[in-house]
């Protein structure tokens, strides 16, 4: 009787440990399955012409993606300049300076405004800026990406504010130091890595999308020479690619979405080293409490 | 400074809300470094200090101890008005430091903290800064910028805090190098770099093994021949030790003000006894 409980204890214990690790695997494969689908199907296509010249007219075999790759970058430089001041200076907000309401108002905004679909975004920004504008252009794309990107900075600013020990802060204001002092050179700076993680983040979160630079940035099948000028993107030049009919663009579209997923796995390591670096924030708290002999 | 002591100003009578009477035609701006009469903190609607009133001489180590949630802690960081930084709490009372009023209106609780320094319990050094960054951190954040003044202020603080001779020859390493001792001593320079009037201290060497713990306590021997230092401490031998006048805090309230000596062997109260003897706290 009891010999048989503790085997079907076992049983039980096996099978939930079973159920873990099969569900573990479904979060790997994806990724593991894109990768090696997107390598497969577009590493053909990604040759030194890839990034260096046009797109080809039709039945016109070879042709690239420069001008979307320097398009993408241009918009993510674009979103930069509104989302990360925004951002930061919000999520310095939350963390230091603002009354209880008011930042329950703000936290509240960032929070739906992180989970607003993509495409209202391009809405928006066409009805603000392309109609008024009456065209599309690279500033009404970037702003829709910076649009975006601020309410994932501000919260991670703010988190990460949050981790700042309040030590820090007091031993700054009983050095008689200015409040704006103290959040710059002190808070912000320590807090540094981890803001800079969510920049990267939200700049990785944005590049590969598509919908709010549907009728902002539009695409653009040439160099375009002015901002306020449509301009190609990956993104959608991914798109246009792989919903034609020719045999040519879908293979440049794969080769395209390769690079698209290379950028953004390139982004989080990135993330990853900027965090594990020497002498960072966090491990130094992770040094202080062995060089320190507990309380006394 | 015995004269001082044995002023019988120092007698205390419990529970009249002055303690000390003023002595009587002396510049009392000079007599004294805090004047703290009748203070009352509220944190919320908790009542955490109730009418305190005590004098602190200068010159002189003063001691504040009592178990813990007592008030020590609170107490002293109404004399550099750091509860205005934390929503909710209230200051009622006057406290003057040389005089002056630091609760008057139109008194910038910034200034007041740059004339009243303040080491923590925790050593909290700025992890991103090096030791000398971390040295001179008062100073440039106020604006001061020549770098001649820099650098002859930070070898000053740092000799005054005893941590020249161990960090000369790596001032540009990064502060969390340091051990925990090292630490706390680069927070005393960092707090004298910017040349205060009195030094506040919460249990700044409770997180210390014994060997830095002496340091700290022979440093503040040092520190007192040109400042008033008001140190909060558990550790009883520590009060006896450092202070010659130590304040016994019980719930809230000044129980007992005086000399070292007279406090740990010859106490008024009751509770001042129980609680040095051991018996409680």
């Amino acid at each position: 009787m009891n010999n048989w409980r503790h085997h079907w204890r076992k049983i039980k214990s096996a099978i939930v440990s079973g159920f873990c690790l099969i569900s573990a695997g479904v979060v790997i494969a994806p990724l593991a399955l894109v990768l090696f689908y997107l390598l497969k199907a577009g590493a053909s296509s990604l040759d030194p012409h890839f990034f260096t010249q046009l797109p080809k007219p039709v039945g016109e075999s070879g042709g690239g993606m420069a001008n979307a790759i320097v398009g993408s970058l241009t918009l993510l430089g674009l979103a930069a300049l509104v989302g990360i001041p925004i951002g930061v200076l919000a999520g310095v907000y939350l963390s230091e300076f603002g009354s209880p309401r008011m930042k329950w108002a703000v936290r509240f905004a960032a929070d739906i405004l992180n989970g607003t679909p993509s495409i209202v975004w391009g809405i928006v920004v066409y009805a603000l800026v392309v109609l008024p504008m009456q065209g599309y252009s690279a500033y009404a794309g970037g702003l829709a990406l910076g649009f975006m990107m601020i309410p994932i900075i501000t919260r991670t600013t703010e988190e990460m504010l949050a981790l700042v020990p309040n030590g820090y802060r007091e031993a700054a204001f009983a050095l008689g130091i200015p409040h704006w002092r103290i959040v710059l050179n002190v808070v912000l700076k320590t807090a540094s890595r981890g803001i800079i993680t969510g920049i990267l983040l939200a700049a990785a979160r944005v590049a590969g999308e598509t919908a709010p630079l549907l009728f902002t940035a539009f695409g653009n099948s040439f160099w375009s020479h002015r901002l306020s000028e449509p301009i190609a993107a990956l993104p959608l030049q991914i798109y246009v690619y792989a919903i034609s009919p020719y045999d040519d663009w879908h293979r440049q579209a794969w080769a395209g979405a390769l690079v698209l997923i290379l950028f953004a796995l390139a982004l989080n390591i990135g993330v990853r080293v900027v965090t594990r670096g020497r002498l960072g924030f966090f491990a130094g708290r992770r040094i202080q409490p062995a060089s320190t002999s507990g309380p006394g | 400074m015995t004269k001082e002591i044995q002023s019988p100003a120092l007698k205390t009578a419990p529970p009249a809300p002055a303690r000390i009477a003023p002595a009587a035609s002396a510049p009392a701006a000079a007599a004294v470094t805090f004047d703290v009469r009748q203070l009352n903190v509220w944190f919320g609607s908790n009542h955490v200090l109730r009418g305190v009133s005590l004098e602190i001489l200068p010159k002189a180590v003063t001691a504040i101890i009592g178990p813990s949630g007592c008030g020590k802690s609170t107490f002293l960081r109404a004399l550099n008005r750091m509860h205005d930084l934390v929503p909710g709490a209230r200051v009622e009372g006057r406290i003057t430091l040389f005089g002056e009023d630091l609760y008057a209106r139109g008194v910038d609780a910034t200034l007041v903290r740059r004339r009243v320094g303040m080491v923590f319990q925790k050593s909290n050094p700025f992890p991103t800064m090096t030791i000398a960054e971390n040295a001179t951190v008062g100073l440039r954040l106020n604006g001061l910028r020549q770098k001649d003044v820099l650098q002859e202020r930070m070898e000053r603080s740092l000799r005054m805090a005893a941590l020249w001779d161990e960090v000369k020859d790596r001032l540009h390493a990064n502060a969390m190098s340091l051990s925990g001792g090292q630490q706390q001593r680069l927070c005393i320079a960092r707090a004298l770099a910017i040349e205060p009037e009195v030094l506040l201290m919460d249990e700044p060497a409770s997180a210390l093994d014994p060997l830095a713990t002496a340091k700290i306590e022979e440093l503040i021997l040092q520190l007192k021949q040109d400042y008033t230092i008001v140190i909060v401490t558990h550790n009883m031998q520590q009060a006896a030790r450092i202070s010659s006048h130590t304040a016994f805090f019980y719930l809230g309230e000044l129980i007992e003000f005086d000399q070292t000596s007279r406090i740990f062997t010859n106490p008024k109260e009751k509770q001042t006894e129980d609680y040095v003897t051991g018996r409680f706290g």
